[in-house]
C-alpha cells in the first residue's frame, strides 16, 4: 500500500514549494540588475539640445543621484512624468535623464510641454550607454549612491508608492543638502 | 453588444460544465440513469456556449472593437487580418478561452466516440472532463475576463506583441493546447477507470488513440515553437531550455512514456498501476506548465502578465485535480495485481526500460526547471540553470534509450526472441556505422566525440524502423496503420537524432561587422553585403539588407535579413534572412546598427537544420496514422479481433 501513497506525498511537497514561490512572486517582477551594488558604468555623452556640450557622469561623484531612462516614443514615460516632476520638486536627489534612442527636437518639445524634471539630460542616440547599464526597456530608473554604486533599479513607470517604498527608504534622510532646490536653473554644463 | 453576449455565453458554459461534471460523476455513483443521460446534452450545450464566446471575442478583434480592454491591449487598426484573429490567443485572457474551447472540441469528440462504451464509464469520463472545463471557466471569469469593457473606448489598440506577428506563432498555441488538452482526455479515462473500478485492459485500448493523437499535436506544437524561435528571435538557436519550453517538453516526455506503457497494458495487462500514474502525470505536468507560465513564479522570456492572484487560483485548481486524482490512485491502485511475467529481452522489458529512461529524462528537466524556484523558496538566492546543465544530463538517459529503441522495435511480447532478428539488427547496425562514417569523412569532416555515436544511432533507428514494413511487403503481408504509424514515428526519431547531431556538430557561426560592399568568410562560404534599403510594412518600417552568399566564387543564394521597428510598441524585431536548402540553411540576421552604415551581422551555416523539424512532424504523423487503426474503432468492447497482428502496436 505504501508505495502508492508516494506520488501524493511528492505532490504535497511540490505544492508547498509552489505556494512559497507565489508569495515571493511579486518581487520577481523586479528583474535583478547585474549592476546592483556594483559601480555605475561611467559615460560621457552630448547634452540634449546642445551637441557641443558634454555630460560626464563623473561630475556626480560624491552625491546621491538618479538615472532615468526615457524617450518620447515611450508611452509609459509620459505616465511617470508627473512623478518625476514631484521628485524634482522634493529636491531629494537630482535626476539625470538618459534620453534613449530619441530625436532631439521631439525630446525638447516634450520637455517644453510637460516640464523638465531633469538636472541634466544626456542624449544616448545609439543606445550604447543604455546597453552598458543593462537597460532593456523604457522607462527604467537607477539609484546611485555617493560612492558611485548602483543601489536600486526600478523597471517601468515610477509611481508614488514605488518611490516611497524603494527609493526614499534607501536614501539617507540627510541626502537633501547635496541637492539644489527645485526650480533653480540647470547647472552649467561641464565642458 | 457582442462582448456582452460572449461574456454571458461564457457564464452559461461554466454552469453547463458544472452540470456535466455533477451528472457525469454523481449519476453513475448513485446509479441514477436519468442523471447519466443528461451528461451528453450538457456537453453539447457547454460546447455551443463556449463556441459562441470565442466567436464573439474573435468578432471583437476582427471589427477593431477597442472598447474591449483585451482587444485594445492586443490589437491595432493597422494589424493584418490573420494576426487580428491570432491576437485572440496573443495574451493570457484570450488564450484561456482558446484552451477552454479546444477542451470543448475534445469533449464533444469523446462524447461522440464513446457511444460504444459502457454508459456509466462514458458518463464518468465526461464528468471528469467537465470538472476540468469548470475549473478553467471559473479561472477565466474570476481572474482573467477578456470581455471587460473600457469606458471611454481606446482610440486605437496597443498592438499585438510584434514577436507574435508571425504565421508559425499564430498556429503554435492552438497546436500546443490541443496536445495539453488531449492529455486531459487520457487523464479523464484514467480517473473514470479508477472511479468505476474497471481496471482491466479495456480502458487502456479506449484511451490509446486519444493519447496518441494528443501526443502528436503536442509534438507539432513544440516543433512550431522551436522553428519560430529559430528564425524570429534573431540569434539562430532552436532550443533554449527556457522554463516555458520545458513546461511543454515535460508533458511530451511523459506522454511518450504513456503511449508506450499503454501498449503493454492493452496487450499484456501489465504495468496497469504505472500506466494510470503516467496518465495522471502527463496531464498534471500540462497543468503545472500552465501554472508556471501564468503565475509569475518563474521568470521566462515568454511574457504572460504575472499575477499572483492567478497563481493562487491555479495552485488551488492543481490541488483539486492532481491531489484528487493521486488520492484516488493511492486508494485504487493497490487493488491491481499483475499475474503475467516476461523475459528480459521481451518487448515488455524493452518498454519498461523505455519508461524508466523517459521518466529519468523528465526528472532531470523537472529538477533543472524547478531548481531556481526551490533555491528561492529556501532563501538560497537567485539561481539560473542553463544548457550547461540540461544538455549533458538530458543526453545521459537519451543515448541508451536510442539504442534500446533500435532493438526493442523487433522484440516480441512475453518471450525474449530478439536473437531471431539478430541478422537484421547486425546488418542495419553495420549499415548505419557506414553511413555515420561516410557523413563524417565525406560530407562534413572533423567530428567531436559524440558525433559518430549520434549519427550511427540515428541511422540505426531509421533503418531498423524500416526493416519491419519492408519485410512485410516482401512477404506480401498486410500493413496495418499501427505498423505504419509505429515505423514512421521511430523513423522520425532516428532522423531527429541524426539531424540534431549534424546541426550541433557542424554549424559554422560568426558575428561580423559589415558595411555595404564588405565581404566575410563563414565556414566555406563567403557573405557579401550588397545592399541596405528602407522597407515599410503595414504596421512597421525598417531596413532590409541584401546579402549574397558565395561558395567557391559561385553564387548559391541571396538573403534578405530585416530589422523592423513596429510603430505602436516601438519594439525592434529581427527578421532573419534564411536560404533554406535541402542540405543546409544559410542564415543571416542583422544585429546592431554600428553607425556609418555598418551593421553587426550574425552569419550561420546550419546543415540539416530543417530535418530536425521535419523529423518532429514525421513523428507526429506516425502517431496520427497509428491512432487510425481499425481496432480502435470497431468492436470496442469485445476482444481484439482475430485478424489483428499481435505485434501491431506502437512499441519502442
Amino acid at each position: 500500500m505504501n508505495r502508492f501513497i508516494l506520488p501524493i506525498g511528492a505532490f504535497a511537497l511540490l505544492v508547498v514549494v509552489l505556494a512559497i514561490g507565489i508569495q515571493r512572486a511579486p518581487s520577481k517582477s523586479v528583474i535583478p540588475s547585474a549592476l546592483l551594488n556594483k559601480p555605475a558604468p561611467e559615460f560621457v555623452l552630448p547634452e540634449l539640445g546642445s551637441p557641443d556640450l558634454t555630460f560626464d557622469s563623473k561630475s556626480l561623484a560624491g552625491r546621491w543621484w538618479l538615472l532615468n531612462v526615457w524617450g518620447t516614443w515611450c508611452a509609459e514615460c509620459r505616465a511617470e512624468h508627473d512623478m518625476l516632476l514631484a521628485v524634482r520638486a522634493s529636491g531629494v536627489a537630482p535626476i539625470i535623464g538618459l534620453n534613449w534612442k530619441d530625436d532631439d527636437a521631439a525630446a525638447l518639445e516634450w520637455l517644453a510641454q510637460l516640464g523638465n524634471p531633469y538636472e541634466r539630460i544626456a542624449a544616448d542616440r545609439e543606445g550604447r550607454v543604455a546597453i552598458n547599464w543593462g537597460v532593456y526597456g523604457a522607462p527604467e530608473t537607477f539609484l546611485v549612491n555617493p560612492a558611485g554604486l548602483v543601489v536600486y533599479k526600478h523597471v517601468g513607470p515610477l509611481t508614488d508608492e514605488v518611490w516611497r517604498r524603494e527609493f526614499v527608504s534607501r536614501l539617507p534622510p540627510a541626502a537633501a543638502p547635496a541637492v539644489m532646490p527645485a526650480g533653480t536653473p540647470l547647472a552649467s554644463p561641464a565642458s | 453588444m457582442l462582448p456582452e453576449i460572449g461574456h454571458f455565453a461564457l457564464i452559461l458554459a461554466m454552469l453547463l460544465s458544472a452540470l456535466q461534471c455533477f451528472f457525469g460523476i454523481a449519476g453513475p455513483a448513485l446509479g441514477r440513469e436519468r442523471w447519466q443521460a443528461a451528461v451528453a446534452p450538457a456537453v453539447a450545450g457547454q460546447f455551443a456556449m463556449v463556441t459562441v464566446a470565442i466567436g464573439c471575442l474573435a468578432a471583437s478583434f476582427v471589427n477593431f472593437d477597442f472598447s474591449v480592454a483585451y482587444v485594445a491591449q492586443n490589437s491595432n487598426s493597422a494589424l493584418p487580418t490573420l494576426y487580428r484573429v491570432s491576437a485572440l490567443w496573443g495574451a493570457h485572457e484570450g488564450s484561456l478561452v482558446l484552451w477552454s474551447w479546444i477542451l470543448g472540441c475534445w469533449t464533444v469528440a469523446v462524447a461522440m466516440a464513446s457511444r460504444k462504451l459502457p454508459a456509466s464509464f462514458a458518463a464518468r469520463v465526461l464528468g471528469v472532463l467537465g470538472l476540468v472545463s469548470f475549473g478553467f471557466f471559473l479561472f477565466t471569469l474570476a481572474t482573467s475576463n477578456p470581455f471587460i469593457r473600457l469606458d471611454p473606448p481606446a482610440p486605437d489598440g496597443r498592438d499585438l506583441n510584434p514577436l507574435l506577428q508571425d504565421p508559425a506563432l499564430a498556429i503554435h498555441p492552438p497546436m500546443l493546447y490541443a496536445g495539453y488538452v488531449g492529455f486531459a482526455v487520457a487523464f479523464a479515462f484514467a480517473c473514470a477507470a479508477m472511479l468505476e473500478g474497471r481496471l482491466d485492459q479495456t480502458w487502456a485500448r479506449w484511451t490509446r488513440p486519444w493519447t496518441t493523437v494528443a501526443w502528436a499535436f503536442l509534438s507539432v506544437g513544440i516543433a512550431l515553437g522551436s522553428w519560430w524561435a529559430y528564425y524570429e528571435l534573431g540569434w539562430g538557436g532552436y532550443w533554449f531550455w527556457d522554463p516555458v519550453e520545458n513546461a511543454s517538453f515535460m508533458p511530451w516526455l511523459v506522454g511518450t512514456a504513456l503511449i508506450h506503457s499503454l501498449a503493454v497494458t492493452e496487450k499484456r495487462g501489465l504495468f496497469k498501476s504505472w500506466t494510470l500514474l503516467l496518465s495522471i502525470l502527463a496531464f498534471s505536468l500540462s497543468l503545472l506548465g500552465t501554472f508556471l507560465v501564468r503565475s509569475g513564479v518563474l521568470v521566462s522570456v515568454h511574457s504572460f502578465a504575472a499575477d499572483p492572484a492567478r497563481g493562487i487560483f491555479i495552485l488551488a485548481f492543481l490541488v483539486v485535480m492532481i491531489g484528487g486524482s493521486l488520492t484516488l490512485y493511492a486508494w485504487r491502485a493497490p487493488l491491481l495485481k499483475s499475474k503475467a511475467g516476461f523475459e528480459l529481452t521481451s518487448r515488455e522489458s524493452f518498454l519498461l526500460f523505455n519508461n524508466l529512461l523517459l521518466i529519468v529524462a523528465t526528472a532531470t528537466v523537472f529538477a533543472g526547471t524547478m531548481a531556481p524556484l526551490i533555491s528561492d523558496a529556501l532563501g538560497l538566492g537567485t539561481l539560473s540553470v542553463g544548457p550547461q546543465y540540461f544538455n549533458p544530463t538530458f543526453l545521459l538517459p537519451m543515448l541508451p534509450l536510442a539504442a534500446l529503441a533500435a532493438v526493442g522495435m523487433h522484440a516480441s511480447w512475453k518471450k525474449g526472441r530478439v536473437s531471431e532478428r539478430k541478422g537484421m539488427l547486425l546488418t542495419t547496425f553495420a549499415m548505419s556505422a557506414v553511413i555515420a562514417l561516410a557523413m563524417i569523412l565525406g560530407a562534413f569532416g572533423g567530428p567531436m566525440l559524440l558525433t559518430p555515436v549520434g549519427l550511427a544511432l540515428g541511422a540505426w533507428i531509421m533503418l531498423s524502423a524500416l526493416a519491419d514494413p519492408f519485410d512485410r511487403l516482401r512477404r506480401k503481408l498486410k500493413l496495418t496503420p499501427s505498423i505504419i504509424g509505429m515505423s514512421l514515428a521511430h523513423f522520425g526519431l532516428g532522423l531527429f537524432i541524426l539531424s540534431i547531431t549534424v546541426v550541433e556538430t557542424y554549424t559554422a557561426e560568426r558575428d561580423v561587422a559589415m558595411a555595404v560592399g564588405d565581404r566575410a568568410t563563414v565556414g566555406n562560404f563567403e557573405y557579401r553585403f550588397d545592399k541596405l534599403d528602407p522597407v515599410e510594412g503595414p504596421n512597421y518600417d525598417g531596413v532590409r539588407g541584401e546579402i549574397t552568399v558565395l561558395q567557391d566564387g559561385k553564387k548559391i543564394g541571396t538573403l534578405h535579413p530585416e530589422k523592423r521597428q513596429y510603430w505602436v510598441q516601438r519594439s525592434v524585431m529581427t527578421e532573419a534572412g534564411i536560404d533554406m536548402q535541402l542540405t543546409r540553411d544559410v542564415f543571416a540576421a542583422l544585429g546592431e546598427d554600428l553607425g556609418a552604415r555598418r551593421w553587426s551581422v550574425r552569419a550561420q551555416i546550419r546543415p540539416m537544420i530543417n530535418y530536425v523539424w521535419l523529423a518532429a512532424f514525421i513523428m507526429a504523423l506516425g502517431g496520427v496514422v497509428a491512432a487510425t487503426d481499425r481496432r480502435y474503432r470497431t468492436a470496442r468492447e469485445s476482444a481484439v479481433e482475430p485478424g489483428t497482428v499481435p505485434s501491431a502496436v506502437t512499441g519502442s
